[in-house]
């Protein structure tokens, strides 16, 4: 069929893939930093709602293959579009030149872009599959109770008395190793850099940009990536600098305290 | 638009020029001086001055190339200091005057770099590329004789102004040697834009789109980040809002054509 | 000897072209694919007939020396087309558009050809519209015009100041369309250098390829030339720097008569040469002249001051002085001359001492410096780019500059040159402007001539010869054409002389315009004509052109074309020789009215006048068309 030709061959069929793709993930990443703030409540709150997240069972294996199949095309168009731009460029670079208006997010796009990738594998290792840092790995660690019946935005996600991993301890023991927080830190601003220019740039594909509300727009992404930053940055840098401590009671702060 | 610096003193450049004898040869950088250079001079005069003397001393002259020198037939395309079409902004490479420089400034001359425009010489593009993509579907079908009266279909003033603005391209291709990519969609842009702006495009709207894109590709320029390189390059301040139209236009033919019975 | 038979159909004015049309001969449309039509040029007129004759069936090679057919030197009109649609209900009609060009043209153009360019420019505006080309709207969203050049209607069309440009890729597009579907072969970078002629008709050219120098002969039914003026004869003009003669001078050679090359016109608001670098002359829009006051002063001493510390008294407004009621608004040729006799008796302004002040200073007075701005800071800019100053604090310094060639090659009433075969539209030709063209004029004259006239005369033309009987290039006449090619290449490559051909540009430029520019007299002209042949003996012993004939070699393309206008400059000078009177853009100084306007001299030259070339080193014959004006009466052009 023409569209899918269309859309998987041309220029900018691949270009309107990646921006289609690139959303959803803007969508995830934003909605799972508003999941993961949950780190400052109670920890019931976090637990409950990843317990919720987990029992979603078909439906989180949908949406994970959904997530997925959007990181493969968005990586398959980038590097497919990158190689063809190389080619394009020819094999004699020029002698001097200039950036003449190009952000400074847009001129490191591919490299932002790995740096994600590499930071998703490892996270995925660290608290999704626990190949490394194991001992502090969710399922390592002993269930715990929800006291209190965990909702959010009025929504119900798991009742007092449910046994649910211990995803807050693993949070706090996880970014305990300023290695780890670090290496989090890092790569949450390229990836902030990469939204920078990653979200004003599909509306310029999905022919949404003009001249008229340019500046409002890149005003409006800068702070929406500034604020993305900030979130992210507040949870390995509250932890590791002790600003937050854990809630007492969770094994986190039993392991936490017993270390200092 | 207009170019700065007041001296009216005699002045010297060195220029470093890329020569390369035709498409296969290798090529490198000579200097040339040029002294005592009036600055009301343009730049491809600059060029002429220093191919006067070559000639006269029996060497090739810099093959450049030129024709109006006023800024409109986009023949000019000249790579000066990293910048197609010299430091300033809005103008051609022809409009580009020496004054623009100061005493003893080295200044590096280079042809456009991009696969789709093979070096024929010295600083001289093959740009036919473009001439191809507009034989994909640049042009509203219109048997000579067969039109109506030209005040048939009334056009908002708005819109044959925006259309305007996009067909004030000059085909010089800049845009393309501005972008990291070698891509051309702000020359696309500009095109399809215009006749999509206009009622009389709207019959080939879809078919046009899809057929010039489906050329430039193959045609091989690189793919649009997006990074406006080509606007700030374009001697007609062409807006990337038109790749932006190019962008909608594309996916919209797309998904018509898809679900068209 | 040639005979210049005009072939104006008979029938009153009005009718003559549309009876004409309805009586041509046509080709079967089956057989429209037998015959191939070479066209050369690829501006206003050669794009558009190239795309007209495609889409009519006929198979098109179209040749273009440029990279690509959107460059040629149409693109750099800006002012506007003229059409008789009378859309502002002013008056206009397709008899008062033919009466100005008549009258503008003064009095020395074909009655018949003009009237049918008038007839024609409302289906041009049609077709440029449907074509996309952007023209300038009202808020109603109907087309906008200005008025232009003394008309006292407002007939111009305009895309900005781009107007040449969207006309151009308008055909462009027509063309692009026509080479996309395989109607058109194009060559581009493809220079012709001969025309063919095969039992006395034309039938082929020979073409350089500019990037590989490859020399390659082409054979066809017809050949149709769009190849533009020949006004870079002056080396500095308003031109491309690659227009230029070759085209037209060549078929000059093989027989096809020239015509009126001494008419040029020369437009009085341009920038003034800066200095001998100088390599191209830009034009500054007419409608500077609406609010600007022209002036030098009035003692040769004062020239070197700053003009702003010039006292009123002390400033000649020569303009207002010499012509009160019309002033600064003059027509183009009086107040090009004016400008140059203020500069002769040694009052000339700026570093060359060659310019005249344009000052505004009493526009910003009265109306502010911001309704200046409005109206011409794009101008202003434009100037300050090229000369860095700033028009609004010191006045601008123009001088008239060479801007368009009224002379070309001779045609009849179908564009067909005396070589049967052989067309020639737009600019190249001799055309319908008289001696004098007027303003949005030229591009109407291309378009007309391409999309309109010569795809009928020319399918009358070739139903006449046989379908099928396109010659092959293996036939001795092409052969001894390329032979000819290679012979002047190696002629000017094997030179190698001390001088450039930049050099002798500029002197033979010098030479024409001190002799055959604005104002000429018979001394000056029987000056020029020993001064050129010295200076072409010259040229030939001593001119050096570098590299080789295998390559892109940009100083053997100069070279050529310089050869070619090293001799139409002669013939211009002949011609201006001649033609004892002073009429539109050719003034003999020996003819003029005591108030210094052209004194015509209808009794003696009422007359096309057509060079035809007797061979090397004879004086080419002068044939004669004589102008009969039967509709309108001829008249004294008086601007007091
Ligand atoms: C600065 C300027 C402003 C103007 N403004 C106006 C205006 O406002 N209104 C108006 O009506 N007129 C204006 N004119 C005049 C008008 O632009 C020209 O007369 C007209 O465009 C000429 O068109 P053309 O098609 O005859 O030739 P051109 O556009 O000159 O085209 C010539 C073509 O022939 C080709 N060619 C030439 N020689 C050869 C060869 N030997 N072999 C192969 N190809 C060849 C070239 O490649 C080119 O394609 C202006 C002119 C100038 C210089
Ligand atoms: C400081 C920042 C982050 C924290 C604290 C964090 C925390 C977590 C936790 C605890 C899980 C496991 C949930 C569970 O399985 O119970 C998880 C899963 C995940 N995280 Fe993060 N994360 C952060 C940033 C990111 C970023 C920036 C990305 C993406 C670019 C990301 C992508 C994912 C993915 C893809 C999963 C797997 C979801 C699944 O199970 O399918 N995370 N994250
Ligand atoms: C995993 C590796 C990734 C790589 C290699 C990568 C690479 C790229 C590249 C090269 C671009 C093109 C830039 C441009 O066209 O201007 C891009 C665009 C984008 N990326 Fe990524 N990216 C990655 C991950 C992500 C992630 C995790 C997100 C979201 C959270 C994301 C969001 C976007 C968005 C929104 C765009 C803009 C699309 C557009 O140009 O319209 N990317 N990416
Ligand atoms: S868009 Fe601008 S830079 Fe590109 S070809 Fe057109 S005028 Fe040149
Ligand atoms: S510079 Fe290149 S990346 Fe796109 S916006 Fe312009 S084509
Ligand atoms: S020479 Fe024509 S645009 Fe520069």
């Amino acid at each position: 069929m023409n569209l899918f030709r269309n859309l998987f061959t041309s220029s900018i069929g691949r270009k309107f893939l990646m921006a289609i793709t690139g959303l959803v993930l803007v969508g995830f990443v934003t909605g799972h930093l508003v999941g993961n703030l949950q780190i400052f409540a109670h920890p019931d709150q976090i637990n409950g709602y990843a317990h919720f997240v987990q029992g979603l069972g078909p439906a989180l294996w949908g949406i994970r293959l959904f997530l997925l199949a959007c990181v493969a095309i968005h990586i398959w168009a980038a590097v497919v579009l990158t190689i063809e731009s190389r080619t394009a460029q020819g094999s004699v670079s020029y002698g001097v030149k200039k950036w003449l208006r190009a952000s400074i997010a847009s001129r490191y796009m591919r490299m932002s872009g790995f740096v994600v990738l590499a930071f998703i594998l490892y996270h995925l290792a660290h608290f999704t599959l626990g190949f490394t840092g194991s001992e502090t790995f969710k399922g390592t660690l002993d269930p715990v109770i929800l006291q209190h019946d965990v909702r959010e935005f009025g929504i119900p996600l798991a009742t007092a008395g449910t046994e649910v991993h211990d995803v807050y301890s693993m949070v706090f023991l996880g970014f305990a190793n300023p290695l780890v927080s670090l290496f989090y830190i890092v790569a949450v601003g390229l990836l902030s850099v990469h939204l920078w220019h990653g979200t004003e740039s599909l509306f310029q594909t999905f022919g949404w940009r003009n001249g008229k509300w340019e500046i409002g727009l890149r005003r409006v992404v800068a702070v929406f990536c500034l604020l993305y930053f900030l979130g992210n940055l507040a949870i390995p840098g509250a932890i590791l600098t002790g600003l937050v401590e854990p809630a007492a009671g969770t094994a986190a702060a039993a392991e936490l305290i017993a270390q200092r | 638009m207009v170019a700065d610096t007041s001296s009216t003193k005699n002045i010297s450049l060195t220029l470093r020029v890329w020569r390369q004898a035709g498409p296969q040869a290798e090529g490198s950088f000579v200097n040339y001086k040029a002294t005592d250079l009036n600055p009301n001079m343009s730049f491809l005069e600059l060029l002429d001055v220093i191919n006067d003397d070559l000639e006269r001393r029996n060497e090739e002259p810099i093959a450049f190339a030129h024709d109006c020198r006023e800024g409109i037939c986009g023949t000019c395309s000249l790579v000066i200091d990293g910048k197609p079409h010299g430091p300033h902004d809005g103008i051609a490479s022809c409009q580009t005057y020496v004054r623009s420089f100061k005493d003893g400034d080295v200044i590096v001359v280079e042809p456009y770099r991009a696969e789709p425009f093979p070096i024929q010489k010295d600083l001289i593009t093959d740009r036919s590329s473009f001439d191809t993509i507009q034989q994909a579907g640049g042009f509203i079908s219109v048997r000579t004789g067969s039109a109506c009266d030209a005040n048939a279909n009334p056009i908002p003033k708005e819109h044959a102004d925006l259309a305007m603005d996009a067909a004030a391209c000059i085909g010089c291709g800049a845009c393309v040697a501005a972008c990291k990519n070698s891509s051309a969609m702000l020359f696309v842009g500009a095109k399809v834009s215009q006749f999509a702006l206009l009622p009389q495009g709207q019959p080939e709207r879809d078919s046009r789109v899809l057929n010039m894109v489906a050329k430039m590709d193959e045609l091989g320029f690189g793919n649009c980040s997006n990074q406006y390189e080509c606007s700030a390059a374009c001697p007609k301040l062409i807006s990337h809002d038109f790749i932006a139209k190019l962008n909608k236009e594309y996916i919209g033919a797309t998904v018509r054509s898809a679900f068209k019975p | 000897m040639a005979t210049l038979n005009s072939n104006i159909p008979p029938g009153d004015l009005p009718e003559k072209w549309s009876t004409y049309k309805a009586n041509m001969k046509l080709v079967n449309p089956a057989n429209k694919r037998k015959y191939k039509v070479i066209v050369v040029g690829a501006g206003l007129a050669g794009g558009s007939t190239a795309a007209t004759m495609a889409e009519l069936g006929y198979r098109v090679d179209c040749f273009v020396f440029h990279d690509s057919p959107r460059r040629a030197h149409s693109i750099a009109a800006q002012g506007g087309i003229n059409a008789a649609k009378n859309y502002q209900n002013d008056g206009d009609s397709v008899y008062r558009l033919f009466y100005d060009t008549v009258k503008g043209g003064d009095y020395r153009s074909r009655e018949s050809n003009v009237h049918r360019l008038a007839e024609v420019s409302a289906n041009i505006i049609d077709q440029c519209v449907a074509q996309g080309v952007p023209f300038a709207r009202e808020y109603g969203g109907l087309l906008a015009n200005r008025s232009f050049g003394g008309a006292q209607v407002s007939r111009t069309f305009y895309a900005r100041g781009q107007t040449g440009q969207q006309l151009l890729l308008g055909a462009y597009s027509a063309l692009s369309k026509m080479i996309g579907s395989g109607g058109v072969k194009l060559h581009a970078n493809s220079e012709m250098l001969e025309l063919v002629l095969v039992d006395g008709q034309a039938k082929g050219i020979i073409v350089r390829d500019l990037i590989t120098g490859e020399v390659t002969k082409h054979a066809a039914d017809c050949v149709v030339m769009a190849t533009g003026g020949y006004g870079n004869v002056f080396n500095l003009s308003t031109y491309a720097r690659n227009s230029n003669a070759t085209a037209a001078w060549r078929a000059y050679k093989k027989g096809a008569c020239f015509a009126n090359p001494c008419y040029t016109q020369i437009h009085p608001t341009c920038i003034p040469v800066s200095g001998d670098y100088q390599s191209k002359l830009t034009l500054m829009s007419e409608s500077l002249r609406n609010d600007g006051r022209i002036w030098v002063p009035k003692k040769a001493v004062d020239c070197e001051k700053d003009p702003n510390d010039i006292p009123e008294e002390d400033r000649d407004y020569y303009l207002e002085r010499i012509y009160p009621s019309f002033g600064n608004l003059a027509p183009r040729d009086v107040a090009s001359r004016a400008a140059k006799r203020m500069c002769d008796e040694g009052r000339g302004v700026g570093p060359t001492k060659l310019g005249v002040y344009l000052d505004f200073s009493d526009a910003i007075n009265r109306l502010g410096a911001d309704t200046v701005r409005t109206r011409y800071g794009n101008l202003f800019d434009i100037y300050k780019e090229i000369t860095n100053e700033s028009a609004y604090e010191t006045p601008m310094r123009i001088f008239p500059a060479v801007h368009y060639t009224m002379g070309g090659l001779w045609v009849d009433y179908n564009l067909m040159s005396n070589v049967p075969g052989l067309f020639v539209l737009g600019e190249a030709n001799f055309s319908d402007h008289g001696a004098n063209r007027l303003g949005a004029s030229a591009l109407m004259q291309g378009l007309a001539d391409g999309y309109f006239v010569a795809p009928y005369t020319v399918g009358n033309y070739l139903a006449t010869q046989k379908p099928g009987s396109t010659p092959s290039t293996d036939d001795p006449a092409f052969k001894e054409a390329t032979d000819k090619v290679n012979e002047m290449t190696q002629r000017l490559l094997n030179t190698r002389g001390k001088e450039t051909v930049a050099h002798f540009h500029k002197r033979l430029g010098k030479i024409m315009w001190d002799h055959c520019g604005m104002a000429r007299t018979k001394e000056g002209l029987e000056e020029a004509l020993k001064l050129i042949p010295a200076l072409r003996e010259e040229f030939w012993a001593n001119v050096n052109v570098p590299g080789s004939d295998k390559s892109l070699n940009q100083a053997l393309e100069k070279a050529g074309r310089l050869a070619d206008f090293l001799e139409l400059g002669e013939l211009m000078c002949r011609d201006a020789l001649t033609r004892e009177e002073s009429c539109g853009g050719h003034f003999r100084e020996e003819y003029q009215h005591p108030d210094g306007e052209c004194l015509r001299d209808d009794e003696n030259f009422a007359h096309v006048a057509a060079w035809e070339y007797q061979g090397e080193g004879t004086v080419p014959n002068r044939l004669t068309e004589d102008l009969n004006y039967e509709t309108v009466k001829m008249s004294t052009r008086s601007y007091k």
